[in-house]
């Protein structure tokens, strides 16, 4: 076994060292917290590189998975029951290892600009170490137990980096928020787990054959029908989807995604865009052999995939229009990662891993890239967050103006230069040849024109026209040097270069990284499918030529609202409210009111069923138990009735009586001799008449 | 054989030192001194059979056997498996953290406001004392396996319990005691007059023997020949038989609906005694069912209709009580609804094992379960102790208070406390990487295929323990600083040295389970053979 693979959980174990040790450093210690995170990223991104070398270097379709199983406890008798772990290295994982340490280092290197001020810097870079730590941990697990360990340990990581401006209400209730709905996925994925677990006696996803994975297993649960008509590994594969809804932000378990914006940016750039929010897609991706096992005689694709297919249109779809319109930097680009996450399903649903996993990959980058440009634009602005209020950043921060150009051109799916363009063309491609539906592909065919309509409303509203964040007090015209001064402190102004350089390198990887997987060169989708992919084809150009229309439809529709009539003020009503028909942009504004929906219904059915237990325990068996307590106190009330009414008089009487005996029996007491001698003749005359009258034998 | 009574030392020891401490009436400091100094003896002995236990068999160790009254059955049997053997270990690790707790008397300004008299503090040698006699009561009951001695153990330990409770209890001590007290004796006599039964129809009153019997199938074939006078049936003779045994241990645990003298003892008691109640006292009851109502009534839970009931109950237990921990306003009895839930997860597990079925893939299931069961059962009581002992730390700083809604921004002036109790509560709501996660697992991994509609329902209680113990986080820690705590102190270096223990327990069971996994292991395996179904 090559060293790198038997060594693969170095790559976790060093996030996690440096987590460990920045927990035990005093807050002052900040330079060193912030070097032991970099160092520790920067040996998981080279080993990463190396495990990825290794991959490249032994792939070939179907070769054998190289993993490394140990045994973590035993809970009964024999080899059934031996609970093992282990890690695997094959394309995916190899894939995921350094598109997470990548851009996880460039964002630990970013957090030492953006966090500089913050006194809880120490803390940070703990916690964001126990995040990368858990993160590549949960790509190379070789087991669905340890993929669930490091599953929760990102989600609890999530949670105390969205709440980690803690003071302030929002950020905590929506840490809490964050936690609980994709927990709500997690119980279904639990139970997904101890089902495989039982049909096929192991959570090793790969262990030469015996894997539940492989052959084997997944022949015996496409075999198995459940009581309600599904086939065993369909209904599994849909528990353990229900995992990835949540933690993929897909509907309906989306609404924490957006709430977790309340985070700093860095944590959303790493944590809500690039690597956690993917997990889902990459769980899918993981157990695809088990989501695509063909059951019975269902045409084409399988339920589990159908599912996945359409949950993720559905959620591409309603996502961007939903982006639309909204107000918040950081918003807008939440929604656009529930809508691609969208995408990466219907990829996964529709084409295969490699499909879906070229946009994750890509997504990453230039998602990662929109987060950390907003940030940048959010310091600039003196953390301004909304969009209304910017307007002409161009001009003061070139620099991240640039970069955040390259990556709206990616995610809008600008042609030819960049990644996001290859990779959504590959998703709307494989969709439009399904068979079982062509919904999919038109809900994310029309996803495409809305994206790149937000998009393009974006970028006029932050950086073009006029800069509208001046307090309403700085409305003059600068013509004196000293109103130039004034007006000065309220500019934006460009981000320090530790900011910037990761912006620059993370757009050069978006324009270079399409170069990996298009149509004419698709050496990603060889990589990481399991036959070499079918490359060109006619019907490639004719799908490309109508997205590319679709594009320019969208950002010529963004141009004719925002880019030629620019929003003077702030307080202005947006342009899309009157153009769109009957209070609909007030709808999406709201966000279609699902979290009022779910406030009215599910946290007020948990409230109530709270008081309804709790009532419950009070009056009703408390009650029981207080009427059998007060049953008992009656009772004995009754007996000391019983006891004073009835027998205790008798008992008294009974004892009057005998003391009265006593007393007449104690006067023949009286010490008179011949009073003693009567009573003997007496006696005696009694005995002897008896003897006489035949009492004697 | 171990030729040494260690087990009647390991019991006596703290009974003797519990009497020479409550003799030390003027000398608390003493007193205390020397209370937690025998607790910590008994702690090193345990880890002693720990390691002198040979973890490769599922056998009774450390038997001490004689003869005692042999007209009527009785013997003094003493010995332990994997499971008494853990459980006593459990015992030996929660009494010294709670005497630590209650080591500073605790000031209850509030209470004492509230009801004059009442402002009575822990540190005096009687509690001390009581302690240690509770502590000797459960060593006992998880050593003894002889009815009789067992059952006055199971009763001793009451006894110092209740008046821990009545005399050192917040304002509503009084009722909460006799509560408890009643509840907890009414459940021992029908225990008493079950086995009463049994003995008049089986003669025995040793554990292994009726486990045998039950085993055998043989109960209710006795129970009919010598009780069958009452016009019963000799399977309802059975059922009513198992119905006072299992309300016994039922209310111990407790099982709901008969779990209603738990919160406000729990609430009511100080806090050191809630960790023993909750971390040790709790685990009498499941120590119960497995040791004795499993193998005796194998048979009769075999059956659906019975078994579905009880697995009913239990579902109802765990979901009930988490949703009536979220209704709580007070810290103390948030954690006393979240430990019935806990056990319940215990309880299902229990019950789930009684299902009859002979195939082999389902004795893994069971023995999965049954493990699930012993981790959860260590892994409650050092969480849940460790979370009163926080609670106490609050209650300590804050002058008696401990609602929900009186703090607020904890984390801003304690941050120390907030890392070291966020683990605690992370721990209880089942986070991966500490304790409890494993023992759920198991447990769950083994009750989905005998019985998945249970298990189906009972995950609502983990999505419903996770509301609840992030509220309790949002509430107490985050937010903005409540005005009246900006000078609320963080822990002294003392105070996290000690929570520092059981903390880097729970990293440590989290992480590497076998260090009591591969102990119980073979008792677990065992007693699913023994069970035989």
């Amino acid at each position: 076994m090559a060293w790198i693979v038997k060594n693969l959980w170095l790559i976790p174990a060093l996030p996690f060292l440096a987590a460990g040790l920045s927990a035990l450093l005093p807050q002052r210690r900040r330079q060193t917290a912030a070097t032991l995170a970099i160092g520790s990223m920067i040996g998981a991104c080279g080993l990463s590189v190396w495990a990825l070398a290794h991959a490249i270097k032994h792939s070939a379709p179907n070769a054998p998975k190289e993993f490394y199983n140990f045994v973590w406890l035993q809970f009964a008798a024999g080899d059934a029951g031996l609970l093992q772990l282990g890690w695997v290295l094959d394309p995916l994982a190899a894939v995921m290892l350094v598109m997470v340490s990548f851009v996880g280092l460039l964002i630990f290197l970013y957090s030492v600009g953006y966090m500089a001020t913050d006194e809880n810097y120490t803390r940070f870079f703990c916690f964001m170490s126990l995040f990368a730590g858990a993160m590549l941990g949960l790509v190379l697990a070789n087991s669905l137990l340890l993929l669930f360990i490091c599953w929760e340990l990102v989600g609890l990581t999530s949670y105390l980096l969205i709440g980690f401006w803690y003071p302030k209400p929002a950020a905590a209730a929506a840490g809490k928020k964050a936690f609980i709905t994709t927990r709500l996925g997690d119980v279904a994925l639990l139970l997904g787990m101890v089902w495989l677990y039982h049909e096929t006696g192991t959570l090793l996803f790969y262990d030469g054959g015996a894997g539940c994975l492989e052959q084997s297993a997944l022949a015996a649960m496409v075999a198995k029908t459940t009581n309600i008509g599904l086939a065993v590994s369909t209904g599994i594969g849909l528990l353990i989807f229900a995992g990835a809804v949540g933690k993929s932000g897909q509907a309906p378990l989306h609404v924490w995604l957006p709430d977790a914006m309340e985070g700093p940016t860095p944590v959303s750039a790493l944590i809500h865009a690039a690597t956690m929010v993917a997990a889902g897609v990459f769980l899918v991706a993981r157990v695809y052999p088990l989501m695509s096992a063909p059951v019975g005689d269902s045409a084409g694709a399988a339920t589990a995939l159908q599912v996945v297919t359409w949950v993720g249109a559905i959620t591409a779809f309603f996502a961007a229009t939903i982006a639309m319109a909204q107000n918040d930097i950081k918003r807008i680009l939440a929604y656009s990662t529930i809508s691609q996450l969208g995408y990466m399903m219907v990829g996964l649903g529709v084409g295969g891993v490699a499909v879906g996993m070229f946009h994750l990959v890509t997504h990453a980058f230039f998602k990662a890239l929109l987060f950390l440009g907003a940030g940048s634009v959010i310091h600039g602005c003196h953390e301004e967050q909304d969009i209304r209020k910017m307007g002409g950043i161009r001009k003061f921060m070139p620099v991240t103006f640039l970069a955040y150009a390259v990556g709206m051109m990616a995610l809008a799916g600008v042609p030819f230069f960049f990644s996001g363009f290859w990779s959504k063309d590959a998703i709307l491609h494989a969709a439009h040849g399904w068979p079982v539906s062509a919904g999919p592909f038109h809900l994310a065919f029309a996803g495409v024109g809305l994206t790149a309509f937000y998009m393009t409303r974006q970028m006029a509203l932050v950086f073009w026209g006029r800069y509208r964040g001046y307090p309403a007090s700085e409305t003059r015209v600068a013509r004196t040097p000293e109103l130039v001064r004034v007006r000065a402190e309220h500019e934006p102004h460009e981000s320090p270069a530790v900011m910037t350089l990761p912006l620059v390198v993370l757009a050069l990887c978006v324009v270079a990284l399409g170069g990996v997987g298009t149509p004419w060169a698709p050496w990603f989708q060889s990589f990481l499918g399991a036959e070499p992919a079918a490359g060109f084809t006619r019907d490639v150009v004719q799908l490309m030529v109508a997205s590319t229309l679709a594009v320019f439809v969208g950002v010529g529709f963004g141009l004719a609202f925002y880019g030629y009539v620019q929003r003077q003020t702030a307080a202005e009503p947006d342009l899309l409210s009157k153009a769109l028909p009957l209070g609909m942009y007030d709808w999406l504004a709201q966000k279609y009111g699902i979290d009022e929906l779910y406030e009215l219904t599910v946290i007020r059915f948990n409230a109530w069923a709270a008081r309804a237990c709790a009532a419950l325990d009070q009056w009703v068996w408390n009650g029981v138990v207080t009427c059998i307590s007060r049953g008992a106190l009656l009772l004995s009330w009754v007996a000391r009735a019983v006891d004073e009414c009835a027998l205790n008089p008798g008992f008294d009487r009974s004892c009057d009586g005998l003391r009265g005996g006593g007393r007449w029996l104690s006067r023949l007491q009286d010490g008179l001799v011949q009073h003693y001698l009567r009573i003997m003749g007496l006696g005696l005359l009694a005995w002897v008449l008896f003897w006489i009258w035949g009492g004697a034998p | 054989m171990n030729r040494c009574p260690v087990l009647t030392l390991l019991t006596l020891l703290p009974l003797v030192m519990g009497i020479l401490v409550a003799g030390l009436r003027g000398q608390a400091r003493l007193a205390r001194q020397l209370a937690l100094g025998s607790s910590l003896l008994s702690l090193g002995l345990m880890l002693g059979l720990w390691t002198a236990f040979d973890a490769a068999s599922g056998e009774l160790q450390f038997v001490e056997r004689h003869e005692w009254i042999a007209a009527l059955g009785v013997n003094y049997f003493l010995g332990v498996d994997g499971l008494g053997l853990l459980l006593a270990l459990l015992t030996a690790v929660v009494t010294p953290m709670a005497m630590l707790a209650s080591w500073r008397g605790g000031s209850r300004l509030s209470d004492a406001a509230a009801s004059p008299g009442a402002g009575r503090s822990t540190n005096s040698p009687l509690y001390f004392a009581l302690i240690l006699f509770l502590q000797s009561g459960l060593f006992g009951t998880f050593t003894a396996l002889n009815f009789f001695h067992w059952f006055l153990f199971w009763e001793l330990s009451l006894i110092p319990a209740f008046f821990l409770i009545r005399l050192w209890g917040g304002p509503g001590r009084v009722a909460a005691a006799n509560q408890f007290f009643l509840y907890t004796m009414a459940g021992s006599v029908a225990l008493l007059l079950a086995f009463l039964a049994l003995y008049l129809a089986t003669g025995r009153f040793d554990f292994p023997a009726l486990a045998e019997l039950g085993h055998r199938g043989a109960l209710a074939a006795a129970l009919s020949e010598r009780l069958g006078g009452f016009g019963l049936a000799a399977h309802q003779l059975v059922l009513v038989i198992l119905g006072g045994v299992l309300f016994g241990f039922a209310v111990k645990v407790p099982l709901m609906p008969f779990h209603t003298w738990l919160p406000a003892t729990y609430a009511e008691a100080p806090c050191g005694v809630t960790m023993l109640l909750t971390g040790l006292m709790s685990k009498m009851g499941l120590y119960g069912l497995i040791r004795i109502f499993l193998p005796l009534f194998s048979v009769p839970l075999g059956a659906p209709p019975v078994q579905n009931v009880l697995l009913v109950l239990a579902v109802i237990t765990i979901v009930f009580s988490a949703a009536a921990a979220f209704a709580q306003r007070d810290l103390k009895r948030i954690f006393a609804y979240s430990s019935i839930n806990h056990l319940g997860y215990c309880l299902l597990a229990i019950f789930a094992i009684g299902r009859s079925t002979t195939a082999p893939e389902f004795a893994v299931e069971k023995a999965a379960a049954l493990n699930g069961v012993f981790l959860q059962m260590f892994n409650h009581g050092l969480t849940a102790a460790t979370l009163f002992w926080c609670v106490a730390l609050i209650e300590q700083r804050a002058g008696g208070l401990r609602g929900l809604n009186d703090f607020g921004g904890l984390r801003k002036v304690a941050p120390i406390f907030c890392g070291l109790m966020g683990i605690a509560l992370f721990s209880s709501l089942g986070l991966p990487g500490l304790n409890s996660f494993v023992g759920e697992f198991l447990i769950f991994k083994g009750v989905f295929p005998l019985s998945p509609w249970a298990a189906a329902c009972a995950v609502i209680g983990l999505l419903v323990t996770a509301i609840f113990i992030l509220t309790i986080f949002q509430r107490v820690f985050h937010g903005p600083v409540n005005e009246k705590w900006t000078k609320f102190p963080d822990l002294t270096p003392g105070e996290i040295g000690l929570l520092l223990i059981p903390i880097a327990l729970m990293f440590v069971l989290g992480l590497y389970p076998r260090l009591v996994l591969d102990v119980v292991n073979a008792t677990a395996v065992q007693m699913v053979g023994q069970f035989g179904f």
